[in-house]
């Protein structure tokens, strides 16, 4: 049977430990649980903050579809995504997904295809602040996105 | 119908939201964009990357040649930068 994914979108910050527990407390049949963070990243000392903006309702859809999709891919007996919107600092987290699985090659693979789908298909957009006071410009897509998600439709 | 607009399309269009009356011979998204630029400045100049800009039917990703059919909402933005 698929398991329901779990799918947050909010402004406060995540607890890493507290979401991994959540998918093993209690339960002996898991052997694998991958968590990936994402983070938010100032390369030159030039970033005050991102701001994140969504399509509030389409987010979450958005994500959801991208989540179950993944449960039908892989036999996962777990899966949470969340994201947060709203400004960001450097060193903050911004997003999180944790797959557990009885091994570990399905608990790896569905959480790479959730972050590919993830960058392309789910409505977020990253504006910079930077510290300068400057006004910051939107982030562009990188060119590898497109063609990492690319990846799964081919194997 | 009720559009709606995200990040830099939203900035240069000036507004989050609006409803607007679609007239009898816009049948898909291009034709909905074609229409929208001749409202006014702001519309011509956010959409006049128009390749660069993704479209959402009643928050389902769509491609430009799609039928906008009874969709209550559509949404235009930029590719998408989250993660």
């Amino acid at each position: 049977m698929q398991v329901q994914p779990l799918v947050r979108i909010q402004a406060a910050d995540f607890d890493v430990a507290a979401e991994t527990l959540r998918l093993t407390a209690g339960r002996k049949d898991v052997g694998a649980l991958v968590t990936f963070t994402g983070l938010c990243r100032d390369e030159a000392g030039t970033l005050d903050a991102l701001e994140l903006e969504h399509y509030p309702g389409m987010a979450e859809a958005e994500l959801t579809r991208i989540a179950e999709e993944a449960t039908g891919r892989w036999p996962l007996t777990g899966l949470s995504v969340i994201h947060r919107f709203g400004k960001i600092a450097p060193g903050e987290n911004i997003v999180l997904v944790v797959t557990a699985s009885a091994h570990r090659r399905a608990a790896f693979e569905a959480a790479d295809f959730l972050m590919d789908f993830l960058k392309t298909r789910a409505p977020f957009w990253k504006k910079e602040h930077l510290v300068s006071g400057a006004g910051g410009a939107w982030v562009d897509t990188r060119a590898g996105d497109e063609k990492d998600a690319a990846r799964w439709s081919s194997s | 119908m009720n559009i709606r607009y995200f990040a830099w399309v939203r900035e240069r269009v000036g507004v989050e939201e609006e409803t607007i009356e679609v007239p009898g011979g816009v049948k898909t998204v291009a034709d909905l964009i074609s229409h929208l630029k001749t409202l006014d400045d702001n519309h011509a100049a956010a959409f006049e990357e128009e390749d660069a800009i993704r479209v959402a039917l009643d928050q389902l990703h769509v491609e430009a040649d799609t039928d906008l059919g009874d969709a209550r909402e559509v949404a235009f933005f930029p590719p998408m930068t989250g993660g």
